[in-house]
């Protein structure tokens, strides 16, 4: 009953609750090669993303939706998708004695995640949990210009700001105080294509990884999109010039 | 017993006289003799109907997908955008769909205010559409809460405790909607089971509504009715033409929305899975019940604002009468004709204000738009009725102006 009457009040502390939780700062626009209309992921762009992710944020952050497989959109070949699953051990079972048991990854398994559940994440994180990154772009506002901000947003506290212990100083994060440690590093990845790993290109490049992540459907999308629009254009001009051959009767 | 069933062949014929399907077709849809004036304002009747079909047909795929479990809603909606052939497509056209569903719906209601075609003798075709939007708000919401995102689960929350403002039996009210002692799995599979249902449910008063429409027949820019057969023409090929382009023309702003701007009118803490222990930054419900949310923060008071929410809609069922005025269209009243406006504007800052924090400026704003909105509604359409000094009405369709 106690309970009820909180989530009742829940609804009079509305303004209290939306103070309390400040929001993050609109982020930069940031130039994609993703976005507009026509937009595409630049495949480049995406293995040095995959390449980060998986040296870096896979460290603390899980990947759930994704498989190994869904890494053909990104250009890699049979042969390489099998290699990358098999990198990870994954848990199976039970066999026929009713045991499980470890075995290497396959393409048809999920991206392995860090931690065990939620619980075992927090502890090995000073309490805070490092948020699924399948739908990131989509779950924040300005989904992949904030996640670039945020990247990148790391500075020295400002004079008279308090950062609390375990935290980080962020400009793009609501509140400005991140529990994560920045996690990008000037020249922390070799790219196979002598890419020059600046923190920015980094960025950029993981964001994009990324939002496919997020959206694998984005070029498909957009692509048949632009047939039904114009399909709909030849119809709906179509339609009207019937529609006015049959209202001549009329006026 | 009509001369089209006759001219059919002996198939068609034999059916008819056991089973007039055809006849009904040739009478409501063919012959349905229609006022020749209708302008494009119209068109909405049909498009809202066309959108329930598409809504229906999606919604039943995506169902063959759905998981309603908590801890497995999400991935299962995750898993139609991923592996589902076109999942990705038919999710998007349902959930864009429900935001076009508000939006025709709600032009066809401020075209019916316009041209007042709530008034006699359309007064229980007004109530049926009435009726139909509660049963759209109704099916939204539970469908909103079916991802088991962030903003499903706190909405829910929301929603559903608004039933605990109610004296003495609020709160076993509350407990009895949830199934248990807070939102969570027997709340999600019941949304999941009522909001494959009601749609059906308004399929069923859509129906009753078409029965109104054919019975008082069409009402017309002028507001008049028609006075021979001069003044009405067939609907078909007329009007099915003409809500055939139309179609057109919403199919390329709706499909504009679910290829290029899918998640645009969404909110992105959807993407985020529900998590009990963790209240968004605001809760705030879909663009098209932001108006009703602002009125229900405008009272400081719970059961107040609750009251107040439900009363802007019911009180819509009363318009017939509040409004006296023998004059259907606003193009013959003039002061009317600026004061629909001034509550069109009223209803867009009422949204507005939903969307905001409930605090300052943007409090009193709502406040004062919720005002208005009773205002109009209850003092001002009475007093037009008596007052207002309309202008003379035309003889007749086919001769809009009136001879000196």
């Amino acid at each position: 009953m106690m309970k009820s009457v909180a989530f009742a009040l829940a609804l009079l502390a509305l303004p209290v609750v939306a103070a309390s939780a400040a929001d993050a700062p609109k982020p930069a626009k940031q130039d994609w090669s993703f976005s507009g209309p026509f937009g595409t992921y630049d495949r480049n762009a995406l293995q040095r993303g995959f390449q980060i992710y998986k040296e870096v944020c896979s460290a603390c952050h899980s990947l759930y939706q994704v498989y190994y497989r869904n890494l053909e959109a990104l250009g890699y070949n049979e042969a390489e998708i099998k290699a990358l699953a098999a990198s990870v051990e994954v848990q199976d079972g039970p066999n026929d004695n009713g045991e499980m048991f470890m075995r290497p990854g396959r393409p048809y398994d999920r991206f392995k995640s860090p931690f065990a559940n939620s619980q075992a994440a927090r502890a090995a994180n000073n309490g805070a949990m490092p948020v699924d990154l399948s739908v990131i772009t989509k779950a924040r506002a300005h989904g992949p210009d904030y996640v670039y901000a945020l990247l990148t947003g790391y500075k020295a506290a400002p004079a008279g700001v308090t950062v609390l212990d375990g935290m980080n100083y962020n400009s793009a994060f609501g509140g400005q105080q991140i529990a994560m440690g920045a996690p990008l590093a000037e020249g922390a990845i070799t790219f196979a294509d002598g890419t020059k790993a600046t923190v920015p290109q980094m960025a950029k490049d993981v964001t994009t990884f990324l939002t496919w992540a997020a959206e694998p459907e984005m070029e498909e999308r957009k692509k048949l999109g632009f047939k039904v629009i114009l399909f709909l254009l030849v119809m709906t001009g179509v339609l009207y010039a019937a529609k006015r051959k049959i209202w001549s009767q009329i006026h | 017993m009509s001369a089209s069933s006759q001219s059919q062949g002996p198939i068609v014929r034999w059916i008819d006289e056991r089973l007039p399907v055809f006849s009904f077709m040739q009478h409501e849809l063919h012959e349905y003799p229609t006022p020749k004036n209708l302008n494009y304002w119209w068109n909405f009747g049909s498009l809202a109907g066309i959108v329930l079909v598409i809504m229906i047909a999606t919604g039943i795929f995506l169902a063959m997908n759905y998981t309603p479990h908590v801890d497995h809603a999400f991935n299962s909606v995750e898993r139609i955008m991923r592996d589902v052939n076109y999942g990705w497509l038919i999710r998007y056209v349902h959930a864009n769909g429900a935001s076009m569903f508000f939006l025709v719906v709600y032009i066809h209601i401020f075209r019916g205010l316009y041209y007042g075609s709530y008034k006699p003798p359309r007064e229980l075709l007004w109530w049926l559409g009435l009726v139909i939007l509660l049963l759209m708000m109704a099916t939204a919401f539970m469908g909103y809460v079916l991802p088991w995102g962030q903003m499903s689960f706190w909405g829910a929350t929301v929603i559903t405790n608004l039933f605990s403002a109610i004296p003495g039996v609020g709160e076993p009210i509350v407990t009895w909607l949830w199934g248990g002692f807070a939102v969570d799995n027997p709340t999600l599979q019941r949304f999941f089971s009522l909001h494959y249902l009601l749609p059906f449910v308004i399929v069923g008063v859509v129906v009753l509504h078409l029965v109104a429409l054919h019975t008082a027949k069409s009402n017309n820019p002028l507001g008049i009715d028609p006075k021979s057969d001069k003044d009405t023409i067939p609907f078909h090929p007329y009007y099915t033409i003409k809500d055939m382009f139309g179609l057109g023309v919403f199919l390329i702003v709706f499909m504009a929305f679910v290829f290029y701007a899918p998640n645009f009118l969404g909110h992105p803490d959807n993407y985020i899975p529900a998590e009990p222990l963790v209240t968004p930054a605001s809760i705030v419900p879909e663009w098209y019940l932001l108006p009703f949310y602002a009125i229900l923060r405008a009272v400081p008071d719970k059961l107040g604002g609750v009251l107040l929410m439900f009363g802007a809609i019911f009180v819509l069922f009363a318009l017939p009468w509040l409004d006296s005025s023998k004059v259907r269209s606003a193009r013959f009243r003039p002061i009317y004709k600026q004061v629909f406006w001034i509550f069109l504007a009223d209803c867009i800052v009422l949204g507005w204000a939903g969307a905001q924090k409930p605090e300052g400026a943007a409090l009193l704003i709502g406040q004062l738009a919720t005002a208005y909105y009773f205002f109009h509604l209850l003092i001002l359409m009475p007093l037009l009725g008596r007052y207002e000094k309309t202008k003379p009405l035309p003889e007749s369709i086919s001769q809009p102006v009136l001879k000196s």
